[in-house]
């Protein structure tokens, strides 16, 4: 089948799309974007969450029918700049992740950078005040990670929200 | 230009981004960005996916294969057997035992029988339904007592079908058995009706005497990238293999010849790796990528699902474990003895390793003057058991930590009193008789670790009702009635680098040029970064012995030397090490061209000349020269600086097969944990309210990076003691997955707080200690000791289950 879909504002179609596919393996398969992960393909450990019309959402848990029509965000979205490689501008989420040493291997960064993300638009980028630790943990508990027991993890959430509250937002 | 300050003692420097410094990763931006190619993102337009067949039953006779069925499936390409194997049918990292596809038996569930290549993933599947295998199942060997006990127990593989080790002191199904016999047990060893007399004499001598049975449960590594990888048949007939491992030279030495082809066919490079803490330690879909490669003439990608991960690798070795230990009436220990089943289930993959470390460690960080240690590791049915980190240590740790608060409560002291009572120190010897040669602080880190300040009580939170500080969270299973605060303690020895008379060494080829007007260095080794951030540490130990500020750390892969394994928390010290020696080699190379050019006054010896910030310098007469003059261009005709060197650890010895005396070990790591639990003692449920830790790791390399090796390792010890473990009933695994197989949640995990201890080991590059296992041994017994204090229960079973706090008997 024909799927077509935005992803990161551009419009996509893939061909010969076998319906048993999720819309992580369109992504990662047909769409040339690795950047969300399978680690677990049953929705448990977050590595491959998207933005689905604006919410997060497991990319193994989405028939790619269901995509037919959507918006899709992912990792390869949040970045500011428009330049490829490692010279683009990294968003305040990713910059902040990098710094805190919050990423190690890496495999699950992706699924929680979009979630982040998702987290301190609904708080700073709303106007409300940046998440305390509590709060970080309950909205990043669909996320798994195996390297780092989420210290570091949290303290990039923090930088990012204060970066985040401090420049008016953007990811 | 880097601001770069020198010390003028010696020719260390303190660069800007090096050894000290918390740089970031210089694959940080393209890991956020997505752009990162691990293993399974590999892509070729041509490509083929393989997919493996694996056995449904965990011991069978295979009696026949018939794949025709899968052949006429459109878009399949490749249908491969044991018959299409065209060198060595078996490989193995220690023992040659594993075969690359299964013949005549099947000795675990899980195990590959066939491998196919076709144009879509999906389309493998559907092929693989159609291979006919013909199965006589035979009863398997499940329990790893008998197995290591009962010389009626059916063996595992067939008498006579393996290479022989007798200093393994193997029979029947144990692949190895290590005994230690110190003080009054050496005297009468082995005879056991003599040391059984020696025991009772000692039980009689002591004031105190505790026993208990362990268990320690299968724990999975749970690493979050599964297997895989892609392999691109080469014009030459050999292989190029893109594959997550740890260690790209042991791969290359087993796939070779099961292709039967000569290792320079087959080049590995690195690709990207989700995590590894010991599961990539043995093949997985390496071989049989390479077979269906240049069996189809097609790159040929293997990528595992998370089912097919709990199959595809081994796992952490369950551990079966029967301590006493005696003690007199202030506390100090006389005498210990251990006997530690670990279960390496069908093939040998690390076992005789796991056993001389849970040997050799078993009693753990205490002086004890006479000790009785029996370590097997036997072969079964169940699953293969392999390296996870901390490997053998963590098992025993469970045990002898156990026992040490056992016998706390029984003489009514604090634990840590008891513990400090009877630290190892420098000095020390362990109950191999080896001499601890480098500090190890343990009684000031116990201290320090008990002077930690404490997490707020309950009541003193601001809202003791807030759902989210109890057991069970927001589910709303309490509301804090029948919650009980316990706090508990860990310490555990772990060895460092390889052991056991290995020649452990890695390669560095570190270049120094001239490029746009400035020196580059470009470091090569074949190390594996599976996250813990080496590609960091090796930029900041050239940038400091070099005194450059740029610095290209080139893929890893085997077009350099070994770097031996990212295991055992060695590769900082080990490739730390090369790349350091490399560096100087290149420094003298540096200094002798100056010299030659007449830029060093004659007087000035070498160590009066330093590297730093692009320059030539002498601590007495300033700067001679910049690289940049020096060299020149390496466009237009420069000098191109090139050196590559090994750098090995200090020798280790075998343990005797008989006492098991022998300095076996290179190094040694410690950390000590407290956990602070509020355990629902109704409903069984645990909240980790805090889990701090004291390490001493000679040297900080990076802060940010070890920081996140502790607390790392840390959270995988609270998954052992509170959640993870494999179950296998009749040699199956009932939870191959991530909803069944829990692991720590960012809500399951405290806050840990960190202390470290930088006491330099003499013999160590740098000083510094291998960081990543210790926190992982440690960590278990605090919090299971937490939770015993809450509970008053037993707890000899890690993980503690929900039925094990509330007292009933499933």
């Amino acid at each position: 089948m024909r799927v077509s879909f935005n992803v990161n504002g551009e419009d996509v179609t893939a061909d010969n799309v076998w319906p048993g596919e999720s819309l992580l393996y369109v992504l990662r398969e047909r769409l040339g974007l690795p950047g969300s992960k399978n680690a677990c393909e049953q929705g448990e450990c977050g590595s491959c969450t998207v933005y689905f019309d604006g919410v997060t959402a497991c990319s193994c848990m989405i028939a790619a029918g269901q995509a037919e029509g959507r918006r899709v965000r992912t990792v390869e979205g949040l970045a500011q700049g428009s330049g490829k490689g490692p010279e683009r501008e990294l968003g305040t989420v990713q910059d902040a992740f990098v710094e805190a040493g919050a990423v190690q291997c890496g495999f699950c960064t992706p699924g929680l950078l979009v979630q982040t993300d998702d987290l301190l638009e609904r708080t700073v980028g709303a106007g409300l005040p940046a998440p305390d630790d509590a709060e970080i943990r309950e909205a990043l508990a669909g996320n798994l990670c195996r390297c780092t027991g989420y210290e570091k993890i949290i303290d990039a959430v923090h930088l990012a929200a204060e970066r985040h509250a401090g420049t008016g937002g953007g990811a | 230009m880097a601001a770069t300050t020198r010390t003028v003692t010696g020719l260390t420097s303190t660069t800007k981004d090096g050894v000290g410094a918390s740089p970031r990763r210089p694959d940080g931006t393209l890991k956020v960005t997505g752009e990162f190619a691990y293993s399974s993102d590999m892509w070729m337009e041509d490509m083929l996916w393989g997919a493996t067949l694996r056995s449904p039953h965990p011991h069978a006779e295979i009696r026949g294969i018939d794949v025709t069925g899968a052949l006429e499936v459109p878009g399949v390409h490749a249908v491969l057997t044991h018959e299409d194997v065209p060198g060595e049918k078996r490989y193995g990292l220690e023992f040659q035992d594993q075969p690359v596809l299964a013949f005549g038996k099947v000795r675990y569930k899980g195990e590959p029988v066939a491998v196919v290549a076709a144009d879509h993933p999906e389309t493998a599947r559907r092929a693989m339904e159609r291979i006919r295998v013909d199965y006589a199942v035979l009863e398997p060997v499940t329990d790893s007592r008998r197995a290591a006990m009962d010389p009626d127990c059916p063996p595992v593989h067939e008498a006579g079908s393996l290479p022989e080790h007798p200093e393994f002191n193997q029979r029947g199904n144990r692949l190895r058995h290590q005994p230690i016999r110190t003080g009054a047990f050496a005297e009468a060893a082995g005879a056991a009706a003599r040391e059984g007399a020696v025991l009772e004499r000692l039980r009689s001598e002591a004031a105190v005497v505790v026993s208990s049975e362990y268990e320690v449960g299968m724990q999975d590594q749970a690493f979050l990238g599964p297997e895989s990888g892609m392999a691109v048949p080469a014009e030459d007939g050999g292989v190029d293999l893109y594959v997550a491992t740890q260690w790209l030279h042991v791969d290359q030495r087993q796939i070779a010849p099961a292709l039967g082809l000569p290792q320079d066919k087959v080049r590995l490079t690195l690709a990207g790796v989700g995590g590894a803490f010991g599961a990539r330690e043995d093949l997985s879909m390496q071989i049989h990528a390479c077979l269906l490669a240049l069996r189809t003439g097609r790159p040929v990608k293997f990528v595992y699902n998370r089912e097919e991960s709990f199959y595809g690798h081994v796992h952490r070795h369950p551990a079966k474990m029967r301590y006493e230990h005696g003690a007199s009436s202030d506390g100090r220990l006389l005498y210990a003895t251990a006997e530690v089943v670990v279960d390496g289930g069908a093939y040998a993959s690390a076992t005789p390793a796991v056993v001389g470390v849970a040997s050799s460690l078993g009693i753990g960080p205490y002086e004890v003057p006479n000790v009785l240690v029996d370590a097997y590791g036997v072969y079964t049915n169940n699953p293969p058991c392999g390296a996870m980190r901390g490997f053998g240590a963590v098992q025993a740790c469970f045990a002898y930590e156990s026992q040490m608060d056992r016998l706390a409560a029984e003489l009514g002291m604090h634990p840590v009193d008891l513990r400090i009572k009877n630290a190892l120190s420098q000095g020390s010897r362990i109950i191999t008789g080896q001499e601890i040669d480098m500090p190890l602080p343990m009684a000031e880190m116990l201290q320090r670790c008990r002077d930690l300040p404490m997490p707020p009580e309950r009541g003193a939170l601001p809202d003791p009702g807030d759902l989210r500080t109890l057991p069970g969270g927001v589910a709303g299973t309490t509301r804090g009635e029948g919650v009980v605060r316990g706090v508990g303690y860990g310490v555990g020895l772990k060895n460092l680098c390889f052991s056991e008379g290995f020649d452990d060494y890695s390669t560095a080829r570190v270049r120094l040029e001239v490029v746009a007007g400035e020196p580059v260095v470009m470091v090569h080794t074949a190390a594996a970064e599976v996250g813990q951030g080496l590609v960091t540490v090796k930029g900041q130990i050239a940038r400091t012995e070099l005194g450059v500020e740029k610095v290209v750390i080139h893929p890893s892969d085997t077009q350099v030397g070994s770097a031996g394994s990212s295991s055992a928390s060695r590769q900082t010290y080990m490739t730390g090490g090369a790349v350091r020696t490399a560096c100087a080699s290149v420094r003298a190379a540096v200094f002798a061209l100056a010299r030659e050019r007449g830029l060093v006054p004659g007087d000035l010896p070498d160590t009066d000349l330093a590297l730093a910030g692009g320059k030539v310098v002498s601590a007495t007469a300033g700067a001679l020269v910049s690289l940049a003059d020096l060299l020149g261009e390496a466009a237009q005709g420069g000098v191109v600086v090139e050196e590559t060197r090994e750098f090995h650890h200090r020798p280790t010895e075998m343990l005797d097969p008989l006492l098991g005396q022998g300095a076996s070990h290179t190094q040694f790591g410690m950390c000590v944990h407290r956990a602070v639990v509020d355990v629902d003692v109704d409903l069984g449920l645990v909240k980790v309210v805090a889990l701090d830790a004291v390490q001493d790791v000679g040297k900080v390399m990076h802060p940010q990076q070890l920081a996140g090796q502790i607390q790392g390792g840390s959270a995988q010890g609270l998954g052992l003691a509170l959640m993870e473990e494999i179950l296998v009933e009749d040699g199956v695994i009932r939870n191959p997955s991530f909803t069944d197989y829990l692991i720590p949640t960012i809500l399951d995990t405290p806050p840990m707080r960190i202390e470290v201890l930088e006491h330099p080991d003499p013999h160590a590059p740098y000083g510094l200690r291998g960081a990543g296992e210790p926190p992982t041994l440690s960590s278990t017994p605090a919090v299971v000791a937490a939770v015993r204090a809450a509970t008053g229960r037993p707890l000899t079973h890690a993980p503690v289950r929900p039925e094990d706090i509330v007292g009933i008997d499933l």
